[in-house]
């Protein structure tokens, strides 16, 4: 497939969907408001992209091994509620905190795949756990987020908005990891077909605990840029990620079954969403039909993806 | 082995009523006196609310794997900010506003299955995209508002006969009916060969597509129903009224000892269930658990009782 051809062929835009719709609504928010169209504005409107595409990261790894983390919102949060509490006061505790999280995440991928279990139950389970243990944290809002976190997220480099440089970083470390290398090929094969992986003789639990390792690590990530970005926490401060993280890989491009998702896609898809948000605050609409708005924005998405997948049966 | 034991293996739905049973006693033990009956009474009043959405649910899990309504919760806010305005708190409007909310939920059904069908998602995107959307309406519609519920709608929602709700008797009514349903009409028994084996089902002749329909309609209206009857019980609706009805709904069918992997459910189960989240969330109160521990608490019970219940019996 060459030149022109290539850019007819369902493929090219299914690939292209994650990338167009961001640009289109990105176009929008521009067009209300030409102002955004700078360093500061840019700055502001993805501030917040950053925390949602880390935890829509976490999400993905887990979704890549045809699981669900209904949890992540709460996890967040409680990573959250470390970071203005422990982390801040006595940082070895807050760091063996954190670390005694991505072992319990790594112990869940290994409790769901010895017994079988239904991702969706146990994780709705633990945000539970993890509500649990934020509210015991931080029982009322408050905390502050460590200096050298804030520093971090506030860095402003000169030329390119930070949020901006931080979204490309990370989009391309994870696709190049999961996607350029050996061994991401085996843990989306978890996803794709466990059987071959299993008979190719690795470990599939071992494959398993490590995406769920990964999960943690990022939304450990996720809930320390929100807290540096907020500079202080709260038990809830994140419960709506959950949601989003999964609109978020399904809007770019992920499947929910057979190990295909897209790093980079993800990340365009939690900017998506983050900026629809903003888009309709530009329109004056009240801020009631946010999250309506990114319903909205998910189902139009999902929608020209059918067709582009009509377009490919047809051929 | 004792024929208790032998009957508790055969029927999964036992588990939850011992489990249930178990809990009651122990709260009961500690409160001593005649706190245990009240216990139970109030145990009833809530369970209703969690067995209405639970039955929905199973019907939906029923369908196999990948099949969840995750648009309970904002369908239950939805539906009740819809019925409480059209009710206006009189009681001459108590029948149409029950009309208005099943009108909610069956929209909302047709929504979910128009989204699976016409863009071939999985349920579960389908009924989390659809749920953004039906929160939002409830926000817009409800914001600012609050119209307390009618007198008698109240009065349904609240009423005793010797200690027992009445709705809780509805409730018993409807479970029994819904049994029937599952198990001995041509509907019920079609949703679960669908989710024992869906193609299988379609070359036997069952009207897949249809069944689909039936069953996510039936989801919402039930959502719907309960949002109703919760907004009578708490005086009005709230914007997060149905928060908790995600975990709930789900965890009602897993500990009633249906299978999450679909095919085989069993309406008793939720009801055994549902007593027994409640009835949980009671111990640790009187135990005096914080409100941390408590969460944490119900968190790992879940987790334990699906982990002990054991997963898919095999992947197909």
């Amino acid at each position: 497939m060459t030149g022109l051809r290539f850019f007819a062929s369902p493929r090219f835009w299914r690939g292209a969907l994650p990338a167009l719709s961001l640009t289109f609504v990105l176009l929008g928010v521009f067009w209300l408001q030409p102002r955004a169209m700078s360093y500061f504005g840019l700055n502001l409107l993805f501030n917040l992209a950053i925390p949602i595409a880390l935890a829509t990261i976490a999400q993905m790894f887990v979704i890549a091994v045809n699981d669900l983390d209904l949890s992540i919102g709460s996890f967040v949060s409680l990573v959250a509620c470390i970071g203005a509490t422990w982390l801040q006061e006595t940082p070895l505790l807050g760091i063996a905190a954190l670390l005694g999280c991505i072992a319990v995440y790594a112990c869940l991928g290994a409790l769901i795949y010895i017994r079988q279990l239904p991702s969706i139950v146990v994780t709705l389970g633990m945000s539970f756990v993890w509500s649990g243990c934020a509210v015991l944290l931080l029982p009322t809002p408050g905390g502050s987020a460590p200096d050298w976190i804030r520093t971090l997220v506030t860095y402003k480099p000169p030329y390119v908005p930070m949020p901006l440089i931080a979204a490309a970083a990370l989009a391309l470390i994870v696709h190049f990891a999961l996607m350029r290398t050996s061994w991401g090929v085996l843990m989306r094969g978890v996803g794709g077909n466990e059987k071959a992986i299993t008979r190719a003789g690795w470990s599939v639990l071992k494959l398993k605990m490590t995406m769920y390792a990964l999960t943690a690590v990022f939304g450990i990530l996720a809930g320390l840029t929100l807290v540096g970005l907020a500079t202080s926490a709260d038990a809830n401060i994140a419960l709506r990620y959950t949601l989003l993280s999964i609109a978020g890989v399904i809007l770019g491009g992920g499947e929910f079954v057979g190990g295909r998702i897209s790093p980079i896609g993800a990340v365009l898809g939690a900017m998506t969403l983050t900026l629809t948000a903003s888009f309709l605050s530009f329109l004056r609409i009240s801020p009631d039909w946010q999250i309506g708005a990114q319903g909205a924005v998910l189902i139009i998405v999902l929608a020209l993806r059918a067709v582009v997948n009509r377009m490919e049966a047809r051929r | 082995m004792t024929p208790i034991g032998a009957f508790m293996r055969q029927h999964p739905w036992s588990w939850s009523f011992l489990a249930a049973f178990l809990t009651w006693a122990a709260t009961a033990a500690y409160i001593s006196g005649t706190g245990g009956l009240a216990l139970a009474s109030t145990a009833l009043s809530f369970s209703t609310f969690f067995v209405m959405v639970g039955i929905g649910q199973m019907f939906v899990i029923t369908l196999g794997p990948g099949n969840v309504d995750l648009s309970i919760p904002s369908t239950i806010t939805l539906s009740a900010v819809v019925s409480m305005m059209v009710m206006g708190g009189s009681d001459a409007m108590i029948l149409t506003g029950f009309l208005a909310a099943i009108a909610v939920g069956l929209l909302v059904g047709l929504f979910n299955y128009g989204l699976i069908r016409v863009l071939s998602i999985p349920p579960i995107i389908a009924t989390m995209s659809s749920s953004f959307l039906i929160q939002s309406s409830a926000i817009a519609l409800g914001r600012g508002v609050k119209i307390k519920p009618p007198e008698t709608l109240e009065w349904i929602s609240t009423a005793k006969v010797a200690g027992v709700p009445i709705l809780s008797l509805c409730v018993i009514a409807l479970a029994v009916v819904m049994a029937v349903v599952l198990n001995r009409t041509v509907y019920g028994r079609s949703v679960t060969a669908f989710g024992q084996n869906t193609r299988a089902a379609r070359l036997a002749g069952v009207p897949i597509e249809r069944i689909r329909y039936l069953t996510y309609s039936l989801s919402a209206v039930m959502a719907a129903v309960c949002g109703v009857f919760l907004a009578g019980f708490s005086g009005g609706s709230s914007l997060n009224m149905g928060e908790e009805y995600l975990l709930a709904s789900i965890a009602v069918v897993v500990i009633g000892g249906s299978s999450i992997a679909g095919g085989n459910s069993n309406v008793p189960g939720v009801f055994g269930a549902a007593l027994f989240l409640f009835l949980l969330v009671a111990m640790l109160n009187t135990f005096g658990a914080a409100a941390g521990l408590r969460l944490i608490l119900t968190g790992l019970i879940i987790v334990g009782v699906v982990t002990f219940a054991g997963g898919r019996r095999e992947s197909r």
